[in-house]
């Protein structure tokens, strides 16, 4: 489904990743995991459109596409979600009215005739139940005044709503209190399918105790230094990530 | 400029054809003035970015008879104009054949200026009609004074809240030559009562037209006056609008200002706050794209105590536009206790738009609070990253992005039938590339 092959990106010509490599099929669940700043959310970046990074090196194949040829909202259209960090306050536009714009733009662009309004509610209502999110959230404008809690919920339900092949949640557990996380990680865990893959990308283990990954990936300094199965994050958690980190920078003072 | 003899001969025309017009003197006095004063340049610290004398060019006509029908009304009615009274004003004059008062007369007296400066309201409109002078006190203004003609006065009765608001349709006809309108009503909201008042412009023809209006309104004690204005005029049609309005007892008005398509537009909103504990609001849009220019100037004089105003205006330049906004807050001596807020937020969406903003408060008293700010900037980046990632592509999501800008003015818009054609005509507006 997505393969990523050596891709080295820039941000203001500073080489932030240097060279990774992923393999995801359909129905896998992999998390990336990593110290800060050894370039998670760049990755999410490059693989969601970010202009302002700069890809200089290597290749991405997203369902037999040339990802990087793709504008960000073909990239969505296509099925790429990227559940986001940071979910963007916009005040003014109402989180129904962008749902609804986004689900009829993927329709569109997939040759289906848009939604109608009864149609539309019905699938809203379904999606709502699944990830537990009240509907006078949706009504208001998109996240304004939503605390972390219900913007992280919020990006679930969308991902919901727009039925993605492979969803990209960038620390969708940060600043969640654990009833929060709890909610979050059962909607997600509702959302997976044989044909959909998902990609964690986190910084503590506390996520993968709810979502079990089929594969965990250190990410350090720009590249995928270790690949395992869910005990590595297990490991990582009871031994931190100076065990590889330390390992590494052994290794390449040497 | 080579109007002026045709203005000299117009003007000495309509002063011979109404010899025992009780206006005559004010415009002889308006004439004068604009022979002395002439057409403001940028060097007038006031037009600094608005060239209108670029528009005295033109070989205007000051049409006698236009053949505007009842048919030409139909196709520039606003929503909800079944409940509204409908002044239709063609090429500057009120034509009492084409409107429709729906209002009875105990409750609004609509009447051609002339005959009210005569009859029972004559006391009025002497003490009222060209108070404005004394604030808009230019060429431009003048030249609208020498050539009252057909003019319109607008009387809410006291205690009177009347259930069909006003619209004014001013239409300009420039099929066969550019034209110009000079419209000028008095607005009367007296004690007690409850106005909602509306105006829009439409150029017919592919000339070019110019509409130099100036309405006056007073507002009386514990009055209710809502005002809306609607640009959407074709790219030839320019105008330079004033209104002006004094709340001379204390009283609540509330205007919304949207200008989207038209030429060179200059709006003067003046507010006159002329009683102890004065409420006033002060809305305005605009979203230029092309080669407009609009020029938003707002003034609110605080002449008593404990006044309190409100202005938010936000604009969009796009293509080689032009945004002006400048407000002006006086605070004089016994405004004591003024609260005056403005704020002014600007989009600029193209390298070759520009926008000038000023704020320019004045205040003489020494226990008042006063605000004002401004912003420039760009849609944010953030937001639109954020849209694309679920799909929507650049244009709609910039388009999602402006109409939630525009949104908290277009919600000023009171009545449910103008706010959702303000709200369309937004829309079709920024998605037309």
């Amino acid at each position: 489904m997505l393969s990523v092959k050596n891709i080295h990106a820039n941000i203001d010509g500073r080489e932030i990743l240097k060279g990774i490599n992923l393999d995801i099929k359909p129905g896998e669940v992999h998390a990336i995991m990593g110290p800060n700043g050894s370039g998670k959310s760049t990755l999410a970046s490059v693989l969601a459109g970010r202009e302002e990074y700069e890809v200089t090196e290597g290749a991405v194949s997203f369902l037999g596409k040339d990802l990087l040829e793709l504008s960000t909202e073909d990239r969505a259209r296509e099925g790429l979600f990227l559940a986001f960090q940071y979910p963007v306050e916009i005040p003014g536009v109402s989180t129904t009215n962008f749902i609804k714009a986004a689900v009829n733009e993927k329709r569109k662009y997939l040759g289906q005739e848009p939604l109608d309004a009864v149609a539309f509610l019905k699938m809203m209502k379904e999606k709502m139940a699944l990830v537990e999110i009240d509907q006078r959230l949706l009504s208001r404008s998109i996240n304004e005044g939503f605390s972390g809690g219900e913007k992280k919920r919020n990006e679930v339900f969308q991902m919901a709503m727009l039925e993605p092949k492979l969803a990209i949640m960038d620390e969708t557990d940060s600043g969640l209190d654990i009833d929060a996380l709890r909610i979050v990680a059962n909607g997600i865990n509702k959302l997976r399918s044989p044909d959909r893959a998902i990609l964690l990308i986190t910084h503590y283990q506390r996520l993968l105790d709810y979502i079990q990954p089929d594969y965990v990936h250190v990410l350090y300094n720009g590249r995928i230094v270790k690949s395992g199965t869910k005990e590595l994050a297990l490991e990582l958690e009871e031994k931190g990530y100076d065990f590889i980190t330390d390992e590494v920078d052994l290794a390449a003072n040497q | 400029m080579n109007n002026i003899t045709y203005f000299k001969d117009q003007f000495e025309q309509l002063q011979e054809a109404n010899p025992n017009d009780t206006i005559a003197d004010l415009r002889q006095n308006g004439f004068d003035a604009f022979t002395k004063d002439g057409v403001p340049t940028y060097r007038d610290e006031d037009w600094k970015y608005t060239n209108v004398s670029s528009l005295f060019d033109k070989e205007y006509l000051i049409a006698e008879n236009s053949t505007i029908t009842l048919a030409d009304v139909n196709t520039i009615r606003l929503p909800g104009y079944k409940q509204a009274n409908e002044l239709v004003f063609v090429n500057g004059r009120f034509i009492a054949n084409l409107s429709t008062i729906r209002s009875g007369t105990t409750d609004l007296v609509v009447l051609p200026l002339e005959e009210a400066a005569k009859g029972e309201y004559k006391e009025i409109v002497a003490a009222h009609l060209n108070q404005s002078s004394n604030y808009l006190n230019d060429g431009i203004h003048a030249l609208n004074t020498s050539f009252i003609n057909g003019g319109v006065f607008v009387h809410v009765l006291k205690g009177k809240e009347p259930e069909h608001p006003v619209y004014c349709y001013h239409i300009l006809d420039a099929r066969q030559n550019p034209a110009l309108a000079q419209p000028r009503s008095l607005v009367l909201a007296d004690e007690n009562s409850r106005l909602q008042i509306t105006e829009s412009y439409t150029t017919l023809g592919a000339s070019d037209s110019f509409n130099n209006q100036v309405m006056e309104v007073v507002v009386k004690e514990n009055a209710y006056v809502e005002y809306y204005k609607i640009q959407n005029d074709t790219a030839n049609a320019s105008q330079v609008s004033s209104t002006h309005i004094r709340q001379i007892g204390r009283s609540y008005v509330h205007t919304v200002t949207i200008t989207l398509n038209g030429g060179i537009v200059r709006n003067n909103m003046n507010l006159v706050l002329d009683a102890a504990g004065n409420e006033t609001h002060l809305y305005g849009l605009y979203l230029l794209k092309g080669k407009s220019h609009a020029d938003n100037h707002t003034l609110i004089d605080n002449l008593k105590p404990n006044c309190f105003s409100n202005q938010l205006y936000k604009g969009i330049a796009d293509d080689t536009s032009t945004a002006v906004f400048n407000g002006r807050i006086m605070v004089q001596p016994d405004a004591q206790k003024t609260n005056a807020y403005q704020s002014n937020k600007n989009i600029l969406l193209s390298e070759n738009a520009t926008i000038n903003t000023k704020p320019q408060l004045e205040i003489f008293a020494d226990d008042v609070k006063c605000s004002h700010g401004c912003t420039i900037g760009q849609l944010d980046e953030e937001a639109m990253f954020y849209l694309r990632a679920r799909g929507i592509p650049k244009e709609s999501a910039e388009v999602l992005l402006l109409q939630a800008f525009a949104a908290d003015i277009v919600d000023q818009i009171k009545p449910e039938p103008l706010r959702s054609y303000v709200s369309k005509l937004i829309y079709e507006h920024l998605a037309i590339q």
